[in-house]
């Protein structure tokens, strides 16, 4: 593949379509700076900040542009909240449709087809290869990205972090726990490791 | 078109497996390819849903055993033949044999950073919506053979519409060349068992983003 894709380059640029350097970039965004550490932050300042948690779940895009420290997301962003009795689930069952500028490039098991075929049927059964089991009552909302809004859940906060700053609280929200595939950290655990 | 990308719902694929530590590219290959699809992207040469048409029409046995770069580079292959910007005999030569077309933007290395941002894809209204929050739907049972948005798993099914989402380009027609032909998007949300039958976990509910012309009133 390498050469292969090796080649298609050279005939690009040669053309004059494309910069190798601007390819070199975009590798390196993607690499270094867009990931899921952007939704960490937001979902750390939504369970410290009452009014931006407000805000979040009213308008995803136009909170986490107020924001300031992330880079700018587009329009169509939405947050979806989790609580004791409903737990939210993300997928795209058509291609890979994920929201990349709050948590980076989709990992290959988002876009696998057991993850985009069962996600819709099967979600509990999806949960337990990730070893989360919810209680029988919990509603299980799975959201198909069929469009060009992308979603991001809000995890529960969980318990024995009061008191913690956004920068500590962010450390417990995996890329998993957005995407409604796993759940944060358990702050007991997460003590040493910070 | 009722393409093995329609995944929702299909048997047999077996377990969902997590990589930990999964890096952002398995080989230098890959953010190649994924650079090169974006680059390309910022000419304006293609839409979104062009390329989401490019990957739908890979054979369905290629697209089951190739990997998610490798059928991005397949695409981008096609779709470069397809698209007049070279000919196969020079991917083949790994060198251009003509000159290019001209292009309506070419993206240098400073400008990657505003390119992190998506675009938008509201567009003004053509008409009214006709269905509000709280309204019930029924699904068309439609099949194109081109490109469309509603899965396969939610065609002809009743639902709620939960809420309305603005007016975006419509995939159907801007996949194949038709124009951007704005439509009002929902968000629709089914009852499990609606969609898979009486002993379906009453937990669950799932939801999809509909365009207005795949909706009727229910």
């Amino acid at each position: 593949m390498q050469l292969r894709v090796r080649a298609l380059e050279t005939v690009l640029a040669e053309k004059g379509y494309i910069d190798p350097a601007a390819l070199d970039a975009i590798i390196e965004a993607y690499e270094t700076k867009v990931g899921p550490h952007t939704g960490a932050c937001v979902v750390a300042k939504a369970w410290s900040d009452p009014a931006f948690k407000r805000a979040l779940i009213a308008d995803a895009s136009k909170a986490v542009a107020s924001f300031g420290l992330l880079n700018r997301v587009g329009d169509h962003l939405i947050a979806v909240e989790n609580t004791p009795k409903l737990h939210n689930m993300i997928v795209c069952t058509l291609c890979s449709c994920y929201p990349w500028e709050v948590l980076g490039l989709p990992p290959v098991w988002y876009k696998s087809a057991p993850y985009r075929s069962r996600a819709v049927n099967d979600p509990r059964g999806v949960l337990a290869d990730f070893g989360v089991k919810l209680p029988a009552d919990t509603q299980i909302r799975v959201w198909d990205s069929t469009a060009e809004t992308r979603f991001i859940v809000l995890p529960m906060r969980p318990p024995g972090a009061e008191g913690w700053s956004e920068e500590k609280l962010a450390t417990l929200v995996t890329r998993d726990c957005m995407i409604g595939t796993g759940l944060p950290k358990d702050p007991k655990n997460a003590k040493e490791a910070a | 078109m009722d393409g093995i990308h329609d995944m929702g719902g299909m048997h047999g694929f077996g377990k969902v497996e997590p990589e930990p530590n999964e890096p952002v590219f398995h080989a230098p290959w890959e953010g190649r390819t994924f650079a090169l699809n974006r680059a390309l992207g910022y000419t304006g040469i293609w839409t979104i849903d062009q390329t989401r048409a490019g990957i739908e029409r890979l054979p369905p046995d290629v697209y089951l055993s190739s990997s998610y770069y490798k059928k991005w580079e397949m695409r981008l292959e096609n779709l470069i033949v397809e698209l007049g910007l070279a000919d196969a005999d020079e991917i083949k030569a790994g060198h251009a044999l003509r000159p290019g077309r001209t292009l309506k933007r070419k993206l240098n290395a400073a400008d990657v950073p505003n390119t992190l941002t998506r675009g938008s894809f509201s567009r003004p209204a053509q008409a009214p919506a006709r269905f509000k929050p709280g309204d019930r739907v029924r699904t068309k049972n439609i099949h194109p053979a081109t490109h469309t948005r509603l899965p396969r798993y939610a065609r002809g099914r009743s639902g709620v519409v939960e809420a309305l989402r603005g007016c975006h380009v419509f995939p159907d027609t801007v996949a194949i060349g038709n124009g951007e032909n704005p439509q009002w998007l929902y968000t629709v949300l089914f009852d499990g068992r609606e969609l898979w039958g009486e002993k379906t976990d009453p937990s669950l509910k799932v939801s999809i983003e509909a365009f207005e012309p795949y909706l009727e009133a229910a």
